[in-house]
């Protein structure tokens, strides 16, 4: 079989628990997740039985029951998971993933809460589980550090050459003599009308 | 037969786009007519038989061919028909013959109507153009062929695709396809992609006809005048497909938002806006013979938007860099931006003294200098959404870790600069050309700002009170009154004629259409505005599990579960649907929504639609999030309650109205153009 086949053999396997299909494509949602497990086996193959395994727990207890409880309310998860993305799916924060893998990250969420985390512990132990993607926002440590830092700096060296430019252009011609008699340079459309008033006159 | 004839004709378009660029490259040169003439004429005969291989696609969709493998990928018995024919832009392999098939339409159009007018320039119109859609139909050609059919090994039983038959081997015909992806199955979805493909694919002139001056040395602003409306009908349809893609997403995708900063929404927005700021640093070159190296580095950067927009869609890379080293259209695509990035460079160095500016900047408060801080200000939205959107590569390529670039980070870098963008629309306008001064801007801003004065004590009455929200609000009141004071100054002008207002208005507009156009669009942006601080700074949610009869309320509506009920569909879908009424805080009933979650089975995808009360103060959106399979007694819901939302479609619609205006073919244009031939027209005063 060609590589190809074998990918989408793994995928069709894989499939039924990674439906992850909010914003991105449910395909390569699931594929990305096979390629990954293909290039860093080890540590997602225990990942990805473990995951299976949540959602087979998942399958059983369904939300609505766990809902039943006075654990913490939708909402405070909601507020946590807003904050999260989908680990698997593209481009998707987890408080409004559909699927049934993402149910179960908020019914873990839900249980991190009730067992007294803070929201910064859950953020912090998502990470650690599933790599810095789960942010919605990437942080300020390391090499991410660049994402925050040059779109700023690259819209300021812009402006600085835009005054030197301006500065340069306005300085080649000084005080233009044409300025000095006339008014300032009126609107030119209203001078155009009152023009076609007075020819009309 | 059908499939044969339509590789054939795709076969002959590459050929034919081939030869255009080889015959209109060594003509070029040496001005021989009759090779200009035969490189047109090839150049313009890929357009009918590209459509004879889109034809030929949807032929075998509409008939089910399924041994096709394309047809298969994207179509299946249970679609209805009309979904069969838009599956051609569903899939890759089909999407990439529609790009090439929108762009040849263009481009025989634009060699049909300019013929007479530009013919030093027209063969290296010819070949920017035939060079791009070249290669984008060896890509149809080589890599991602629509025609490919399923085959069986007869020793191995393997089945894959191939073009022709391979050894040993047997047509292999599936009974039915894997059908559409029901994410694509909305109206929003199937006109959406053809608008996006639009826009991308006109901006393709006027980059031809920029690079023609280039090549030619006719660096004055003929290129510009020759493709303004090209420019503003790329423009148009860009913003219309943007439009469409965030109606799509708040009525498909179930997160109770419209734009999402996803990668493949920044894709389509990168060329939008650098085009946008093309499109108005024109006008200075157009008046003021100013910035003609500046607008050539704008128009080649919005082709490479678009060339890499169609990348970062198509190959895969978003997802993940493994998946874009495993197709060959990725490192393609990154070999054709290089080398016409390169190329256009290039071009652009050598003619860099004949397009220095011809005339100065008076002032520093002047309509040029404004244009030019517009410019600054749409770069530098346009370079944090492209490093926002490329970091994740960049990241996953040195690190190896993947990270997630959100809607956290551009709402922090780009909120001012959009901020920004908005205030400048309001001030720039009533900065007069040459020389503004600060009196006579004063004269003309001081009652709108009084009047936003008024409406801020409204809206802090009306309660909005945080800062961040009141100043957005502000801004955009503030640049909706100047705007419309310009209007009312015009109008004012022409009532002095003797015509009455609503003439006056109309004959401003009608005369100065490129003018108020431009303030129209000015007039949607501020709706829209209007409706993204409402729905941003104010949006309300809250999510609860109800038992049947019970009740939830949230902003001023309480929302009632009355059932739910589960049934599966013709077209292979379990769904699960909702009945809830609505009540308003009088506790009179004002609607029965009924938000659904559709499975489809061939994909095993599940769809959240919602159900939305719609006024112009606020959506009431519900979605269903989950619900008890068995004895249907409870379900979750998820409302949302989004103020002022509509503004942002209704500002999309004046925002294409105000487009239409601007662009619309002009007769009067039309005949000076045609007295004046372009060697002998000089730079006009121009009525706007």
């Amino acid at each position: 079989m060609t590589e190809k086949q074998l990918s989408a053999d793994r995928e069709t396997l894989f499939a039924p628990q990674l439906n992850c299909g909010a914003a991105g494509g449910s395909c390569t949602a699931a594929r990305t997740f096979v390629i990954a497990t293909t290039n860093y086996n080890l540590d997602l193959l225990r990942l990805a039985v473990a995951f299976l395994l949540l959602t087979v727990y998942c399958l059983l207890v369904t939300i609505p029951a766990l809902a039943q409880d006075d654990g913490p309310t939708d909402d405070e998860v909601n507020a946590v998971a807003k904050q999260l993305y989908c680990p698997v799916c593209e481009n998707t924060p987890l408080d409004v993933c559909p699927t049934q893998a993402c149910a179960q990250w908020r019914a873990t969420i839900r249980e991190k809460l009730e067992a007294g985390w803070t929201e910064q512990q859950i953020k912090d132990y998502f990470v650690e589980q599933y790599g810095e993607r789960v942010l919605a926002q990437p942080s300020t440590r390391g090499l991410n550090i660049l994402v925050w830092i040059l779109p700023p700096l690259v819209f300021l060296v812009g402006a600085l050459f835009l005054a030197r430019y301006l500065r340069a252009v306005s300085a080649r011609r000084p005080a233009p003599a044409k300025a000095a008699t006339s008014e300032p340079a009126e609107d030119d459309l209203a001078a155009q009308l009152e023009k076609e008033l007075a020819k009309r006159r | 037969m059908t499939l044969t004839l339509g590789l054939s004709a795709l076969f002959l378009a590459f050929l034919c786009a081939i030869y255009a660029t080889v015959a209109a490259l060594i003509a070029g040169p040496r001005q021989a007519t009759a090779w200009i003439e035969s490189a047109r004429n090839a150049a313009m005969l890929t357009w009918p038989l590209i459509t004879l291989s889109a034809i030929s696609i949807i032929v075998m969709l509409v008939q089910g061919q399924y041994e096709v493998e394309y047809v298969t990928h994207v179509s299946s018995r249970a679609m209805p028909w009309y979904l069969k024919v838009t599956a051609l832009w569903g899939g890759q392999a089909g999407s990439l013959l529609f790009w090439s098939w929108l762009m040849s339409a263009f481009t025989s159009a634009a060699m049909f109507r300019r013929w007479d007018r530009d013919r030093s320039m027209m063969p290296y119109v010819i070949a920017a153009t035939m060079i791009t859609l070249g290669f984008f139909l060896s890509l149809s050609l080589f890599v991602e062929n629509p025609f490919q059919r399923l085959w069986q090994n007869e020793i191995t039983g393997e089945i894959g695709p191939a073009l022709f038959q391979p050894a040993n081997s047997t047509l292999f015909t599936p009974q039915d396809g894997s059908g559409l992806n029901p994410l694509l199955r909305h109206p929003g979805m199937i006109i959406h992609p053809p608008m996006l493909y639009l826009g991308f694919v006109s901006f393709i002139i006027p980059y031809a006809f920029a690079i023609a001056a280039l090549v030619t040395g006719r660096t004055d602003d003929e290129w510009i005048r020759t493709t303004r409306r090209w420019t503003l009908v790329a423009w148009l349809f860009l913003s219309l497909g943007l439009i469409l893609g965030g109606r799509w997403a708040y009525d498909v995708l179930g997160w109770g938002g419209y734009w999402g900063w996803d990668p493949v929404e920044n894709a389509a927005l990168l060329p939008w806006l650098t085009g946008t700021a093309f499109l108005h640093s024109v006008i200075i070159q157009e008046k003021r013979g100013m910035l003609k190296v500046w607008n050539m580095i704008l128009i080649i950067s919005t082709y490479s938007l678009v060339i890499m927009g169609t990348f970062l869609t198509r190959s895969g890379v978003l997802s993940s860099v493994h998946a874009f080293a495993q197709s060959a259209i990725g490192p393609l695509f990154f070999g054709f931006i290089g080398i016409t990035l390169v190329t256009s460079m290039g071009l652009l160095f050598r003619r860099w003294d004949a397009l220095k500016g011809e005339t100065q900047l008076d002032s520093l408060l002047s309509r040029e200098a404004a244009f030019l801080l517009n410019n600054l200000l749409f770069l530098g939205v346009a370079f944090a959404t492209l490093w926002g959107t490329l970091f994740p590569i960049i990241s996953e390529l040195v690190t190896g870790q993947k990270i997630t670039v959100g809607p956290p980070f551009y709402n922090q870098v780009n909120g001012p600069l959009l901020a920004a963008i908005v205030l400048l629309m309001g001030i720039a306008p009533l900065v007069a050309w040459r020389k503004a001064s600060a009196r006579s801007l004063g004269r003309l801003m001081w009652i709108p700002a009084a009047l936003t004065g008024v409406a801020l004590i409204a809206f802090y009455l009306l309660g909005a009170r945080s800062p961040l929200a009141l100043a957005a609000y502000g801004i955009a009141a503030f640049v909706g009154l100047t705007t419309l004071s310009e209007f009312a100054r015009g109008t004012r002008a022409r009532m002095r004629l003797g015509e009455n207002p609503l003439a006056a208005l109309a004959n401003l507009t009608a005369r100065n259409r490129r003018r108020y156009g431009g303030y129209t669009i000015h007039l949607g942006v501020v709706v829209m505005a209007f409706g993204v601080i409402g729905s941003n700074f104010f949006q309300m949610e809250t999510q609860a599990t109800l038992n049947r009869g019970e009740t939830l309320t949230l902003g001023g509506f309480t929302m009632r579960f009355d059932s739910v009920t589960q049934f599966p569909t013709d077209d292979r879908r379990e769904v699960t649907r909702a009945t809830i009424s609505v009540y308003d805080a009088d506790g009179a009933q004002v609607g029965v929504l009924h938000p659904r979650r559709d499975f489809f089975l061939d994909s095993g995808q599940p769809m959240t639609i919602p159900g939305v009360r719609s006024t112009l103060g606020e959506d009431f959106y519900v979605l269903l999030v989950d619900w008890q399979p068995i004895s249907s007694n409870s379900a979750t819901f998820k409302i949302y309650v989004n103020p002022l939302i509509n503004l942002v479609w209704l500002g999309g619609i004046i925002f294409i109205l105000g487009t239409l205006v601007a662009a619309w073919p002009d007769a009067d244009e039309e005949k000076r153009y045609v007295a004046a031939p372009a060697s002998l027209a000089t730079r006009s005063a121009g009525a706007d």
